[in-house]
């Protein structure tokens, strides 16, 4: 009696547990369903747009008007304005975040590192929306005290305030990096009676170096993918130009643009966001991939 | 005669180093200080606006009449679908990746494409509910559409912290259970879930305050800017406060943008009770 109720229980617990098993693997198979699905629909309406734009074209044409007639489809203009965007906001970010990480790993007392980490934390989440705003309202306004003829929408003030997005990510990763150099590194550098900033320019930082890097590289992803910052703030007039001060279009915002008016399923125009959003996503996966890379790299030094 | 305070190539060295380190605390201070300026210039231009008023109206053409009701309510509707939909799913894939999962090619592949969907721009992600949501299962610009978009968003986020917190749970204690012989999903749901409850908890807290933020991909997969009504079911159109911050915000008129600023406090204010909510948490299960 016993023994039959014991089996029951048993062979139950079996099929739950088979049951639960295969449960569990279907949510996270649902991960690479997702990664498919998106890999499928850009490639597939990617092949559709290039049937009436052929790749060339589009890959090194140097107009994109695809709104107003007569429309040309050369996405090198938000290729350059992207760049230009990604470069002006590292120039902010890998400065003054790898700056940060020195002060909190080398310098700062204790009590003063644990008020700073979470503001950045704090930074860190804060919605890109709301820098948009900032970029809007107050930092175009002070660039335009230095250079009167900037338009309203430009680069560089989105730039900037990408730039201060990815700053707290950089300072943050920087610090992991500096902060799991081993002590007796340090130790033996000033015994040998080296300053403070020899130690950290000649052993710290080169002992960090790929951890550095890859905070550089997923910082750089990040700006790339950016959205609302750049559309509010850099405007919405694809130009191939390299100067900082004009107004231009980024892949993003160009989206986005779309996305607020109409567009109608299958109509070119829609085609065009998967167009873009391909070239967006090959970007990323790559720049990922590579942080992914370096990473590896240094854990296989320090073990 | 060879006193170090004598030697000129020490002194320089020294000098070099100690304005390093102040160029190094400076810069970290001015970055906290731009967190500071930002939210002092919002204050002052958005706290006159913030009041009952603001919070129970609709939008409108009147800078004076317009509210963040509709927005308030599209927002909470979002996320709390997101969270139905993603929040078990998360939990679960990452309990299987943790102590299900064989050690093979196919969990690694798993695992390598979590770690990258993390980093796929969001705005490529509005591209996916754009095509697959609102298009081939034609549920429109809905809520359940933007939840769907949202969910696959914040998955891999948490499935990547509720699988550091249930790594974090010792093998000893798992040990011990298999020992007394409880099948493997006895073991999670009695020692390894109760264990990790309150990091798997912080993690999908802060999870989802990145989706209450989130912008882009919900103008891409359609979701309305200008929205005079409270949704009532899943099938409804929708606009979100991010989004309605963003209408405000591009348009010229001044008192627009005061009204973007006071709406930008209330989603600052919103992010800071879950942070909060969050760091409690994790407050308490370490003590």
């Amino acid at each position: 009696m016993l023994r039959s109720s014991t089996s029951f229980a048993t062979q139950r617990n079996r099929l739950l547990e088979s049951t639960f098993g295969w449960l569990l693997f279907f949510c996270a198979a649902i991960s690479v369903l997702t990664t498919v699905a998106v890999i499928l629909i850009l490639a597939t309406e990617t092949f559709r747009f290039f049937q009436s734009v052929s790749p060339f074209a589009f890959l090194f044409g140097t107009e994109w008007s695809p709104l107003i007639a007569p429309k040309h489809y050369g996405v090198l203009p938000l290729i350059s304005g992207t760049l230009l965007v990604v470069v002006g906001a590292s120039l902010v970010a890998v400065p003054l975040g790898l700056a940060s990480a020195i002060y909190l790993s080398e310098y700062a007392a204790p009590r003063t590192r644990q008020i700073i980490k979470p503001i950045l934390e704090v930074m860190a989440g804060i919605p890109t929306v709301v820098f948009g705003y900032f970029a809007l309202t107050t930092v175009t306004p002070l660039l335009r005290q230095v250079f009167p003829e900037l338009p309203i929408f430009n680069a560089a003030s989105a730039a900037i305030v990408v730039g201060i997005m990815i700053l707290p990510m950089v300072a943050t990763l920087c610090d992991d990096a500096l902060r799991s150099v081993p002590n007796s590194l340090r130790h033996a550098a000033y015994a040998l009676g080296a300053t403070p900033f020899e130690v950290t320019s000649r052993v710290v930082l080169p002992a960090a170096l790929s951890g550095v890097f890859t905070s550089f590289v997923l910082a750089i992803s990040r700006a790339t993918g950016e959205t609302m910052i750049v559309t509010m703030a850099a405007g919405a007039m694809p130009n191939l130009t390299f100067n900082p001060l004009e107004s231009i279009q980024t892949m993003t915002a160009y989206i986005v643009q779309v996305s607020l008016g109409d567009a109608s399923a299958g109509g070119i125009t829609y085609q065009t966001l998967f167009a873009l959003a391909s070239i967006l996503f090959l970007i990323t996966f790559c720049l990922n991939l590579l942080a992914q890379r370096i990473m590896h790299q240094m854990r296989e030094v320090y073990r | 005669m060879i006193s170090a305070i004598a030697n000129p190539r020490l002194r320089r060295r020294k000098l070099v180093s100690a304005a390093f380190r102040v160029l190094c605390a400076a810069t970290a201070f001015v970055v906290v200080g731009i967190l500071f300026a930002l939210i002092f210039d919002l204050m002052l231009d958005g706290l006159p606006w913030l009041d009952i008023q603001f919070l129970s109206s609709f939008p409108s053409r009147f800078p004076e009449l317009a509210g963040i009701k509709s927005a308030l309510f599209g927002s909470l509707w979002l996320i709390g679908l997101t969270a139905l939909f993603a929040v078990p799913i998360g939990v679960l894939a990452a309990i299987y990746m943790e102590e299900y999962a064989p050690q093979n090619r196919l969990t690694r592949l798993i695992e390598l494409n979590i770690a990258n969907l993390a980093g796929v721009p969001s705005i490529v992600y509005g591209i996916l509910g754009l095509a697959l949501f609102v298009r081939f299962f034609a549920l429109e610009r809905s809520i359940l559409a933007g939840a769907l978009t949202m969910s696959l968003l914040v998955l891999p986020v948490i499935i990547i912290a509720a699988w550091e917190a249930i790594r974090a749970v010792p093998t000893s204690l798992r040990e011990a259970a298999y020992g007394l012989g409880a099948t493997r999903w006895q073991v999670v749901q009695s020692h390894v879930l109760p264990m990790a409850m309150p990091g798997i908890l912080t993690g999908i807290i802060l999870s989802l305050s990145r989706a209450i933020g989130e912008t882009a991909p919900l103008i891409v997969m359609g979701a309305l800017t200008y929205v005079a009504f409270v949704p009532e079911g899943p099938m409804d159109e929708f606009t979100t406060l991010p989004i309605q911050i963003f209408n405000w915000t591009a348009n010229p008129q001044e008192a627009f943008q005061d009204l973007a600023a006071a709406g930008i406090l209330v989603l600052l204010g919103i992010l800071l009770v879950t942070n909060s909510i969050a760091l409690v948490i994790r407050y308490w299960s370490t003590k």
